[in-house]
């Protein structure tokens, strides 16, 4: 603001004298020129004050009495992008079976570790709800914004994630294993279901890799019959710390592949 | 203080038509319910009129992106909505009602509008008052921090509405909104939507004759999966003279032009 109203044009503002077209002017440069509001302050004449005065108390008065305004809840606006309600009840029911396989570890100690054989499919079923027509009342809406696609999808992985990790990590702790026996299978399980999941949908991918897993799990210790050390060495070679490198290349790539794939998933199959 | 304009909004208009459809087909399941389908439409209300099954909500669905297109061509703000990579700046001007409008029972009002918001990529500093403004149009001011489990079936309607309308929609998509209103209400609404037409394209879905004759500039009536009939409201009406069966003209043009068509 170079130009400052002249003295003269605001005394004759302040008065009340000077036509529209002029006010306008003046009143246009007040909006953003704090020193010429303080020298039209200074030109008020008394009636003007207490009119200016009255109508201060008012909207302090009606400020004090009015509505409070909303209350903002940053936590629950936090809980509300990153999860998705339908979560909560997968969640209880993987627990239960989370512990479940705990307790056939601790009571059949010579049989392949049933934690370990769960894992990698843990997170799927979460997955599938977070990401199904079906369980989510709202998926019309949610389907057709902007955010709809990986950057939703990799949210509630994230979610899913994160319920699931810990209480692994307890019946980890609880059955003695490696944190990484567990680990790297479920994160290359949840990579190749959403690498998957771009081409056929999340919930049907989630699907054929649990289903296909434990189906595979289930025939090799019901083939192994009474020679329980074998079915034992079958099912858990694939889970032992010499494969680990293999399963963590498998996360890394499958995840770059989901990467490439990202547009796909903006309309979501399924 | 001035706010900042992004490129987007000084960027010129490059299409003729905010809905331009050429040979359009969409399927819903296995069936084809949107068959060779064509259709132009700028900005106004637009009142989309047909018997059940004739592939409405499956048009809908298609416009909101939310379904694939099975052939045809088919833009939206002049991007193609069949490329994937095209579609997240058109959803940021997009607002849809589906037909069955599912909600999380323990969101607020308020929380589902800015829910609905952030989703629709709103600046974060704009969404509370565009979440307010939303919900002061469809008139929920006094229910706005009450859940949503708690609303009647007109409330939740009129939610719906607020959040298809919270982003300031260039395009948008009402299928069935007047569902559970009462005539007070219906008004009220035709008065929202007329508004919301004088810049945006609204396509209003509907079995409501008198609805699209009150609030629309433009009628189109689709039965099984095609065009039969796109006008003015006037002409419908006009139709109605010639023949047809039902109180109004409107509703007698409705169920003449049907005739007309499935006759042939």
């Amino acid at each position: 603001m170079t130009a400052h109203v002249p003295p003269s044009a605001l005394a004759a503002y302040a008065s009340g004298s000077p036509d529209d077209a002029a006010a306008w002017t003046i009143e246009v440069h007040l909006e953003g020129c704090a020193e010429c509001r303080d020298r039209l302050g200074e030109l008020a004449t008394p009636p003007l004050r207490a009119l200016l005065g009255d109508a201060r108390e008012a909207i302090l008065e009606q400020a004090r009495t009015g509505p409070r305004p909303v209350r903002r809840r940053p936590l629950r606006r936090w809980w509300l992008r990153w999860t998705d309600w339908s979560l909560l009840a997968w969640a209880a029911m993987t627990c239960t079976a989370i512990l479940a396989a705990v307790l056939l570890d601790r009571n059949y100690p010579d049989q392949p570790s049933a934690v370990l054989l769960l894992a990698p499919v843990a997170p799927l079923a979460g997955l599938a709800v977070a990401w199904s027509r079906r369980a989510n009342p709202n998926w019309e809406v949610v389907a057709g914004t902007a955010r709809a696609g990986l950057e939703l999808l990799l949210r509630r992985t994230l979610a899913v994630l994160l319920l699931v990790a810990p209480v692994l990590a307890v019946a980890g702790l609880a059955v003695g294993r490696n944190p990484a026996l567990w680990l790297l299978p479920c994160l290359t399980f949840t990579a190749a279901t959403l690498l998957l999941g771009s081409r056929v949908g999340v919930p049907l991918a989630a699907a054929v890799l649990g289903g296909g897993w434990l189906a595979a799990v289930a025939a090799v210790s019901f083939t192994g019959g009474a020679e329980s050390a074998r079915a034992a060495a079958a099912t858990e070679a694939l889970l032992r710390p010499a494969t680990m490198p293999a399963w963590a290349t498998a996360a890394v790539v499958l995840t770059v592949l989901t990467a490439l794939r990202a547009e796909h998933l903006r309309r979501p199959a399924g | 203080m001035v706010r900042a304009v992004s490129a987007d909004e000084v960027a010129p208009t490059r299409h003729a038509w905010r809905i331009e459809a050429v040979g359009l087909s969409v399927k819903a399941g296995r069936h084809l319910a949107v068959d060779n389908l064509g259709l132009t439409l700028g900005s106004g209300v637009h009142g989309l009129l047909g018997p059940n099954g004739a592939g409405k909500s499956t048009l809908m669905r298609a416009l909101a992106t939310v379904v694939k297109p099975h052939a045809g061509v088919l833009r939206l703000l002049g991007a193609d909505a069949a490329t994937t990579r095209e579609l997240r700046p058109v959803r940021r001007r997009l607002g849809y009602l589906p037909q069955q409008f599912g909600y999380y029972p323990r969101f607020t009002v308020r929380e589902y509008v800015e829910y609905v918001a952030w989703l629709r990529e709103m600046p974060a500093s704009a969404v509370p008052a565009a979440a307010q403004r939303a919900i002061d149009r469809v008139r929920l001011t006094d229910r706005a921090d009450a859940k949503l489990k708690s609303l009647s079936g007109g409330m939740l309607r009129r939610a719906g509405i607020a959040q298809a309308i919270v982003n300031e929609p260039e395009l948008l998509l009402l299928d069935e909104p007047t569902v559970g209103l009462d005539p007070e209400q219906r008004v009220e609404f035709r008065e929202l939507i007329r508004e919301l037409g004088a810049d945006a394209c609204v396509l209003v879905s509907t079995h409501l004759v008198e609805d699209v004759v009150a609030a629309c500039s433009d009628v189109i009536l689709m039965d099984n999966g095609a065009r039969v009939f796109q006008g003015l409201p006037a002409d419908l009406v006009r139709h109605g003279e010639t023949g047809g069966v039902g109180d109004s003209a409107a509703e007698r043009g409705y169920s003449y032009l049907l005739k007309q068509h499935r006759g042939a």
